[in-house]
């Protein structure tokens, strides 16, 4: 209910709220949309990456590629571009699935520069420089940024319904039992490799979707801000402060997120270390997060992912 | 002639990038966990370096003094306050935590030292060289640094093999649970392999802030060729690791000289490569366990 009013209020935004508004919402939406995939692949799958701008910088590339270099139209490059990051992450983890844990974290982040330098280093998409999205142009600026922010609304919603049908569906159980115990749950019939691999590339698409998005917000790219390491720390922060393991924590994650950035927007840095001491002291007092707090003292979820006895029925809460 | 002369650098290269990774490989070795905050505390000690130099008007190598046992302490610290709490709660705490550690420091850095870059000045040894004939010359500072990390690997060697800290850091290293049983007091180990580590760390990012220029932002790079090194060479092996920093330092400075843009992209290929023929690494000492 109060989820269809949210949804009601922010699809008629065009019509009420200025582009400013909807500007920052797209980048609000993209964020949450980066952390709900990076809780995915760590907070469920186990796959604690460090590298998740890869993806960020490969998705807004492949925008500009595919729509000012091969003519498609830019909007619809937007999932597109997802599917281009999608089939480079099946020879990326090749690769990173050597390693495990710490080394796992570390190697993605080096695959991920190792993206950044390619692109720098190859004239057709403008070296370090990097280019602008020209497809747009013809566009006037409302309608680009109307369309823009719709886009936006509907990545945002079909991430969350899919990771909530993902985590609902019987492979979401086979990913919590394998972050729970490889062995395990190998024992169990579950097929470890190619679940993790499955995670690996639908997040993959998710995240090259969302910095497709992102930069066809901001209409230029450049491989230093397009695989800078932010990318990853943003939705880390998010995640971890607002409760790993959850659909719920990046909600509630990103808008503390958006209210620490905005209220210490005149202090440099600080809100960097100020967000990353609060997921450090996150991780050590309390690691599941802000949403954990309210769950501890509150029976609500919103979106019920866990499979609960009820001793009424007789039967499982699917 | 110029080739010679340009392996040869990065041969030299290769023991500063071996300081870097002993103190990575030390810490994954015993407790099984990879500091992501590694180049960033490095730059941290250069920046204490630079502090020192200014402000007590030391040398750049009479900081050492100091910077070295701080770093120590701080590591000592660090784990005794923060990561021995996230023992035994899995893999995803202490990669996230030193992972937020990693950008509080850089970013406290920028504050405090604001976007320039800085060097530390030894005082004239950074552009002496010795000759070997012909036209070829090595200087005095990258043979220093490459003596320096063969001293201190050498010295680790002994540690590791001989002294009863040295059998401990093994002991948990191999099984963490029946070392307790033994009497070995694994916070307090941790504690110290963290301040050994980083201690080596100091010593690493004061060497690199002589040889080159660095900012705020150049910890993770550090990190990362910390850690091709570590691979490259074969997890658990000391002398791997140096090995691995001369064939990370060669294949960047032989990439860089073919053409500007591509010598750290070099070395990231050459790292792949290894990693793709020989995923044990050049020297592995046991079965891959990362």
């Amino acid at each position: 209910m109060v989820a269809a009013l949210a949804l009601a209020a922010a699809i008629s935004l065009p019509a009420w709220g200025d582009a400013s508004t909807m500007r920052i919402l797209v980048e609000f939406i993209a964020l949450l949309v980066l952390a709900q995939m990076w809780n995915l692949l760590a907070g469920y799958a186990g796959l604690v990456s460090i590298g998740q701008q890869a993806y960020v910088g490969l998705g807004g590339y492949a925008l500009i590629v595919l729509a000012d270099d091969f003519g498609a139209n830019p909007f619809l490059a937007v999932p597109l571009a997802g599917l281009v990051t999608a089939a480079l992450a099946l020879p990326t983890a090749a690769i990173v699935f050597r390693f495990r844990g710490g080394y796992f974290a570390v190697g993605t982040w080096a695959i991920a520069e190792v993206y950044r330098l390619l692109i720098a280093n190859t004239a057709a998409l403008g070296r370090g420089s990097g280019r602008t999205l020209k497809a747009v142009f013809p566009l006037t600026r409302e309608s680009r940024e109307v369309t823009t922010y719709l886009l936006a609304l509907a990545v945002g919603v079909a991430a969350l319904v899919g990771v909530y049908l993902v985590l609902r569906s019987r492979h979401g159980l086979g990913l919590m039992a394998i972050r729970d115990s490889e062995p395990g749950s190998e024992t169990l019939g579950i097929d470890v490799f190619r679940t993790k691999l499955a995670v690996y590339v639908a997040v993959a698409f998710g995240t090259g979707v969302t910095g497709a998005l992102v930069y066809l917000n901001l209409l230029r790219i450049s491989p230093d801000a397009a695989f800078s390491i932010n990318w990853t720390a943003y939705p880390i922060f998010i995640a971890v402060i607002g409760g790993l393991g959850t659909l719920e924590g990046p909600l509630v994650g990103a808008a503390l997120f958006f209210l620490v950035r905005e209220g210490l927007s005149d202090h440099g840095a600080w809100y960097m270390i100020l967000l990353g001491s609060l997921a450090v002291g996150v991780m050590l007092v309390y690691p599941h997060g802000l949403w954990g707090l309210v769950t501890s003292r509150w029976d609500v979820r919103l979106f019920p992912v866990q499979r609960r006895v009820r001793l009424d029925g007789g039967g499982a809460d699917p | 002639m110029p080739w010679v002369d340009t392996v040869l650098q990065g041969l030299l290269l290769g023991g500063l990038y071996a300081l870097f990774a002993t103190g990575l490989s030390l810490i994954f070795g015993v407790m099984r966990i990879v500091n992501l905050a590694h180049g960033d505390l490095s730059i941290l000690a250069a920046f204490l370096a630079v502090v020192a130099v200014e402000t007590l008007g030391l040398g750049a190598f009479a900081a050492l003094v100091l910077v070295v046992p701080l770093m120590a302490a701080l590591g000592y610290g660090l784990q005794m306050l923060v990561l021995n709490r996230l023992l035994g709660r899995g893999i995803l705490p202490p990669i996230l935590v030193t992972f937020g550690l990693s950008i509080i420091v850089q970013n406290t850095l920028l504050e405090i030292f604001s976007a320039d870059s800085r060097r530390l000045d030894p005082g004239g040894i950074e552009t002496a060289s010795v000759s070997l004939g012909g036209q070829l010359a090595v200087g005095w500072f990258p043979l220093i640094t490459l003596a320096v990390a063969v001293a201190i690997l050498a010295g680790l060697q002994l540690l590791i093999g001989r002294l009863s800290l040295g059998r401990a850091f093994r002991a948990t290293s191999d099984d963490q649970e029946t070392a307790e049983l033994m009497g070995i007091d694994n916070r307090r180990l941790y504690g110290l392999a963290m301040a050994l580590s980083l201690a080596i760390v100091a010593v690493a990012g004061v060497f690199l802030g002589i040889r080159t220029t660095f900012t705020f932002a150049s910890g993770p790079d550090r990190l990362l060729f910390a850690f091709e090194a570590v691979i490259i060479g074969g997890l658990g092996s000391l002398w791997g690791t140096l090995v691995g920093g001369a064939v990370l330092g060669i294949a960047q400075t032989v990439g860089a000289r073919v053409s500007p843009g591509w010598g750290i992209l070099t070395g990231h290929l050459v790292f792949l490569a290894v990693l793709l023929l020989r995923p044990q690494g050049l020297f592995a000492k046991a079965r891959r366990v990362a």
